[in-house]
């Protein structure tokens, strides 16, 4: 470290024009500093090809007749058909369960960032007794395996004749995603300075006007990042969603294991199925990809 | 950043308390309720005191299933981590390539986990998947319904696909958080590529690593939808992790106080890890 001060020291004592020159040279190497050969692009292009392949290959099922998958193989469909994704987009059994889905990860990444800004507010600006502990406590939520609470959460959610409904998948969501969002947002929140708080009190500012005025709009992209989050976990997490869940609230990843016909597996349209579950959230990423880098380091994930 | 002390910031953090309560204090009371008692039926349960956990502190299963789990999480870990350092190093810093990769490299962790299941299922088939077919065609005779090498290889090589990821992202979280004028004093000393990486890459990297270590570890040790999907648990029980075995016990054989036994033990270790996890990471605050 200290030779790397030294040289930065050295650096800064030069006269202008020659630092610029100096800056503008380094620069024009560092463009490939990512190696020091030109090849450097090979390695994320082979591992995102790694990682298409198995989804292209659902896609080019979902395009094809069961009868084309089982029988000769392609690499892209030779006949191509929009059957697949014409059975679910007329069937209620199956778009409803995108809806069932939609509407409780909605609910629960509402609720979850709602409950959370106040909490990582107080973590953030306040020491309190037993801060350190209850922020401990709230992690090791995050932590719990959900196997562990899939039998409790139907008891419970049963006593209280919530089982089937949206709303319990989104209480029960919450067990994972509460702590989150306060761990992202106090990650953000500690990022604004405690001055502005002060001077918003002294121009007299109400805290509640502060908090929605001045507060909110100054950490957007942290609410923004947590929202991600939440929406992520939510949306990719199965085995509570089916405990709670019988018909009236499925989620589609739980209708796409009913594909097994007397006739065998329905492989189209389990393909077609699972490739509309990827839209939603390539949507999402596609919104904040500018933020989920920064999310990842700042919110601590 | 200085704090205040205030009580009042507990009215604040209750709407979370009482959220959090309702969701994993009462359902942990009834694993708790269930571990020490036993039942005949007719919900009449009497009191068992520690028989259960003795149970199952001392069946060979649980032993089987725990250090399977241990052995996988060592195994992604070993991929992943390093196969994510070097990816993440190769990224485009700037330009129309940044947001392509972010984009692509992020989408596996967006998919129902279920569906990752699904994918890898059909891809590793032989009669109409991708990769099984290309294996075969090779020569190799894979199977990985009946093979528990072949099916430990697959549930390997797609938690890799599915997780790599996000090392990849936290790893160029932080690099790019690196100021350019660390690489002009790197430059100007000629150091080499190694050092720079060993002196300012990795030094600035240090933090994210230790989430991603321990991200990784927590979630690949409560996996079980994706192994669920692709293999149920088998050959046998050979990709029978911990997560699969208490769910088999616990809603297909309805042994709840085995269940909830295991379900404390298993939280304990998960507690015990997340404790070391949380005073690592405040240390580590606290001495920068």
């Amino acid at each position: 470290m200290s030779v790397q001060q030294d040289t930065l020291a050295r650096t800064s004592g030069r006269p202008e024009a020659e630092q610029h020159r100096i800056d503008k040279a380094l620069a024009r190497k560092m463009r490939k500093r990512g190696d020091e050969s030109k090849f450097w692009w090979l390695i994320p292009t082979v591992y995102i090809i790694f990682l298409m392949l198995p989804i292209y290959w659902l896609i080019n099922m979902s395009f094809k007749t069961n009868q084309e998958i089982l029988g000769a193989f392609s690499l892209w469909p030779q006949n191509p058909t929009l059957q697949n994704y014409a059975v679910i987009f007329t069937d209620p059994s199956w778009y409803k369960g995108y809806i069932n889905s939609i509407i409780y990860v909605v609910m629960n990444t509402v609720i979850s960032v709602l409950v959370a800004l106040p909490a990582a507010y107080a973590f953030s600006r306040y020491r309190f007794l037993g801060d350190k502990h209850l922020f401990f406590w709230l992690l090791t939520n995050r932590m719990a395996p959900p196997a562990v609470f899939a039998l409790p959460f139907f008891q419970l959610y049963s006593a209280f004749g919530l089982i089937d409904t949206h709303i319990a998948v989104a209480l029960a969501h919450c067990l994972f995603n509460v702590p989150l969002a306060v761990w992202i947002l106090e990650g953000f929140m500690s990022g604004v300075p405690k001055e502005i708080d002060e001077t918003a009190y002294i121009d007299g500012y109400s805290f509640p006007r502060f908090f929605v005025k001045i507060f909110v709009p100054l950490i957007a992209s942290g609410i923004g990042v947590a929202a991600f989050f939440c929406f992520m976990f939510s949306w990719v997490e199965l085995l509570i969603a089916r405990t709670l869940t019988t018909t009236a609230a499925k989620p589609i990843a739980a209708i796409m294991t009913r594909t097994v016909s007397a006739s065998g597996m329905d492989w189209g349209v389990l393909a077609a199925a699972g490739v509309l579950t990827i839209i939603p959230g390539a949507i999402v990423i596609y919104f904040v990809r500018n933020y989920i880098a920064k999310g990842f380091a700042l919110g601590r994930v | 950043m200085e704090k205040t002390w205030n009580n009042k910031a507990w009215f604040m953090v209750l709407p979370v308390l009482l959220l959090v309560a309702f969701s994993a204090v009462i359902p942990l009371m009834t694993v708790v309720n269930y571990s020490v008692q036993d039942t005949f039926g007719n919900n009449q349960f009497f009191w068992a005191g520690t028989e259960w956990f003795e149970e199952v502190l001392h069946s060979e299963r649980f032993h089987a299933s725990l250090g399977r789990n241990l052995v996988f999480s060592f195994i992604i870990l070993a991929i992943e981590v390093p196969l994510g350092i070097i990816i993440a190093l190769n990224m485009p810093r700037k330009g129309w390539g940044v947001p392509v990769c972010l984009v692509l490299m992020a989408l596996p962790l967006l998919i129902p986990w279920n569906v990752v299941g699904t994918i890898w299922q059909v891809f590793g088939r032989v009669d109409i998947g991708l990769l099984g077919r290309t294996l075969a065609n090779l020569g190799i005779n894979y199977n990985y319904v009946q093979n528990p090498m072949h099916a430990w290889f697959t549930v390997i090589i797609m938690d890799v696909w599915h997780w790599t990821s996000l090392v990849v992202l936290l790893c160029y979280a932080g690099l790019v958080s690196i100021p350019d004028a660390f690489y002009q004093a790197a430059k100007i000393d000629g150091a080499s590529r190694w050092a720079v990486f060993r002196y300012i890459q990795l030094p600035k990297m240090n933090r994210v690593l230790l989430i991603a270590v321990l991200l990784r570890f927590m979630d690949s040790f409560m996996i079980y939808t994706e192994p669920f999907v692709v293999t149920g648990g088998g050959p046998g029980n050979s990709t029978t992790f911990l997560s699969i075995d208490l769910v088999k016990v616990a809603v297909g054989q309805f042994d709840l106080g085995p269940a909830a036994a295991m379900s404390i033990i298993y939280f304990l270790i998960i507690l015990l890890l997340s404790w070391v996890f949380y005073t690592v990471m405040t240390n580590y605050d606290a001495e920068r």
